[in-house]
């Protein structure tokens, strides 16, 4: 009996606090923020682009500067004209084939510290922007805002690039120096493997 | 024997659906809650992306010309948008496209790319310009009431605030990467232009 009563109590104070919730304001307007979440995570969700983008920073740091600050800054400019390539419906062949060519030559010019003049560094790296670009901009889910999803993939972009400029800070040391290369090696190993998974 | 849990079970339903019928509207969305009109406009500057990235981006332009282009912006822009907005409440058209987004997003995203040495009235014109040219859409299709007019009130007091706090945030940064960064962020701003340029011409 006893444990009859305290259960009916139990039961009203749960209903009570299930009556007092406060509102949930679950909904997002027009789903803008699951697009600008969606674009972010774009570049990060796939590894082909991650390695790239990592090399890019890691190439710069290596050059240091200007180089360290003139590939971040270009590289989102043309990775936009790619993109918006992209989102007009304009064909880019072999886009998974650039892709993966970005990550092998910018982590062979990684692993083997190639000191390119800066304006050739920058139009490497701009050229495969495009490739990288492109793939976003095609990529646009239905329905979402494409500013938004632009503006995540752009900052994710960016970010992944901050990656790479950091762990290139090791660089002023002689391991740093050998542990950066390394690293290059493996992107550009990786980078063949998303050759081989292209091509195959 | 009954169980005295089965006898109370039908008073328990009774409490809880009495509890149910008296409960309040959730009212989970804004639009039927309300902030009050001056929240509305503050709140509508700080959740478009496309009012919200060209203010931001002249507020880093101006930090990084330094405090007296940062004063000038600060009032400049405010006092544009308010008076593009309210010439705008009398205004039929309700947008301004796509394509003039970008296009302020890729001129203040690659001046601040640039670091654009400008001059204290190019500087002066393009806040007026951009507050006039944003504040008029912001106020078209807003009606001519009383709420609209304090609507836009809030509108100019989230652009003052945006701007005291980028262009103050920019001014005081002195290490060189710090700089670096900002120029970063303005190349962000202007490779978001044209991805909205592109969606804006398939869309056409």
């Amino acid at each position: 009996m006893r444990t009859a009563q305290q259960h009916w109590w139990a039961h009203a104070i749960a209903v009570l606090i299930i009556l007092w919730m406060p509102n949930a304001l679950a909904h997002v307007q027009k789903g803008e923020a699951a697009g600008l979440l969606i674009g972010f995570l774009h570049p990060i969700s796939g590894l082909d682009h991650v390695l790239a983008m990592v090399a890019v920073g890691l190439w710069g740091a290596q050059l240091g500067a200007p180089a360290i600050w003139v590939l971040p800054l270009a590289f989102p400019l043309v990775m936009a004209m790619g993109g918006m390539l992209g989102f007009m419906g304009v064909p880019v062949p072999g886009i998974e084939y650039g892709i993966a060519a970005s990550a092998i030559l910018l982590g062979a010019a990684v692993a083997f510290e190639v000191r390119a003049p800066i304006v050739i560094a920058a139009l490497l790296v701009g050229f495969f922007a495009v490739f990288h670009g492109h793939a976003h901009g095609t990529e646009l889910p239905p329905g979402q805002s494409a500013l938004l999803y632009s503006m995540g993939f752009v900052v994710a972009t960016g970010c992944l690039h901050a990656v790479g400029i950091g762990i290139g800070v090791v660089h002023r040391w002689t391991w740093g120096q050998r542990l950066l290369r390394a690293a290059g090696a493996a992107v550009a190993v990786g980078g063949v493997f998303f050759m081989w998974k292209a091509v195959g | 024997m009954k169980d005295p849990r089965e006898s109370r079970l039908p008073s328990c339903a009774l409490i809880v659906f009495s509890f149910a019928l008296c409960s309040e509207s959730a009212e989970a969305h804004l639009n039927s809650s309300g902030m009050g009109p001056i929240y509305d406009g503050l709140m509508h500057f700080l959740t478009s992306p496309e009012d919200l990235i060209p203010a931001l981006a002249l507020a880093l332009l101006a930090g990084l010309r330094g405090a007296s282009y940062g004063r000038q912006a600060l009032f400049t822009l405010p006092v544009a948008w308010l008076l593009g907005s309210l010439l705008g409440l009398a205004a039929a058209v309700t947008s301004g496209g796509a394509v003039l987004s970008s296009f302020w997003f890729l001129l203040m995203g690659g001046l601040v790319a640039a670091d654009a040495k400008l001059s204290s009235r190019v500087m002066f014109a393009l806040a007026a310009l951009l507050g006039l040219y944003h504040g008029y859409f912001n106020g078209t299709g807003m009606g001519q009431s009383l709420s609209a007019i304090l609507a836009v009130f809030g509108l100019a007091l989230a652009v003052f605030v945006l701007i005291a706090l980028a262009a103050a945030f920019v001014v005081q940064l002195r290490a060189h990467w710090a700089r670096i960064g900002v120029r970063v962020a303005g190349s962000w701003i202007a490779a978001s232009g044209l991805l909205l340029l592109g969606w804006a011409v398939r869309g056409s």
